[in-house]
């Protein structure tokens, strides 16, 4: 079982965003909206091409979790978006253990993109290890 | 155009929704989930589960599918292409799973302003629940740019 301890670190690299896996994203969501799908759309009120949902990077973020940590052992995952995610880019997401009290690990987390603009700038919570009981 | 502050603790309609197993899987798909808990039913089984576990972000999903989520921007004489998704937050109380009626709850927490009223917050929470049980709490803030202000 995996037991958290400050400065435990893990990094998930995403795949390319491209037009596909946005097209993916959009139908499985049930977020349609043109700004992330439909580049005649977004030239049409001035934005040069489609952008990433914010919450697809945030879904990144939650596999991260997942893969560190069985699902249940997460207590909340909150994140603020910082910038967008321009088509056909490769997001890193990073999640460190900043602390450990009571039982729970508070992690930081950020998605970057390769030019080292931070996306996406959160924090989790999950408990450290299994009640031994 | 100013956000009246009494829209704090209004209550949007409630309404209930299926997670749907085919669903979870072209999620699981679209998000290269590749554990295959969350897409394959005996290694749902073989790791506790009842069903297959809707991922952590996928609640935000369903509370999309409300029938009528359009209105409480529209209600406010707020332009959908004026809006930002700000910040995201999800508590966990309980897992959910494919199959189960969930139940959203949305309530209006707060609004303020920045920058001259320039930008305006919204910051909503929605409830979500299986049968009593409280199964997440999701805490939207989005905002609201007002091209016609602060200048």
């Amino acid at each position: 079982m995996t037991t958290l301890e400050p400065g435990d670190t893990l990094t998930l690299e995403c795949p390319k965003i491209t037009r596909t896996v946005l097209a993916l994203y959009a139908g499985a969501s049930g977020d349609h909206n043109p700004v992330h799908i439909d580049t005649d759309a977004c030239q049409a009120v001035g934005i040069d091409d489609v952008f990433a949902h914010g919450m697809l990077s945030m879904a990144y973020l939650g596999r991260l979790l997942t893969d560190w940590v069985p699902q249940e052992r997460i207590k909340s995952c909150e994140v603020r978006f910082s910038a967008i995610t321009p088509v056909n880019s490769t997001p890193i997401c990073t999640g460190t253990v900043a602390g450990v009290e009571n039982g729970l690990a508070r992690l930081d987390l950020t998605v970057t993109l390769p030019d080292g603009t931070v996306t996406l700038r959160g924090a989790a919570v999950v408990t450290a290890n299994l009640p031994t009981t | 155009m100013p956000i009246d502050p009494a829209i704090v603790g209004s209550r949007s309609p409630e309404f209930s929704t299926v997670a749907e197993r085919g669903r979870l899987r072209f999620f699981t798909a679209a998000t290269g989930q590749n554990d295959p808990i969350y897409s394959d039913m005996e290694a749902a089984g073989s790791a506790g589960h009842r069903d297959l576990p809707v991922p952590p972000t996928f609640l935000f999903c369903l509370e999309m599918d409300h029938p009528d989520r359009g209105s409480f921007l529209t209600d406010l004489g707020i332009d959908q292409r004026t809006i930002l998704h700000a910040g995201q937050k999800f508590e966990f109380h309980d897992q959910a799973y494919a199959g189960d009626t969930l139940t959203f709850s949305t309530e209006v927490k707060d609004v303020y302003a920045k920058k001259s009223g320039a930008l305006e917050f919204i910051v909503r929470a929605t409830h979500v629940t299986r049968d009593t049980t409280p199964i997440a709490t999701l805490t939207s803030t989005i905002v609201v740019r007002d091209p016609k202000a602060g200048q």
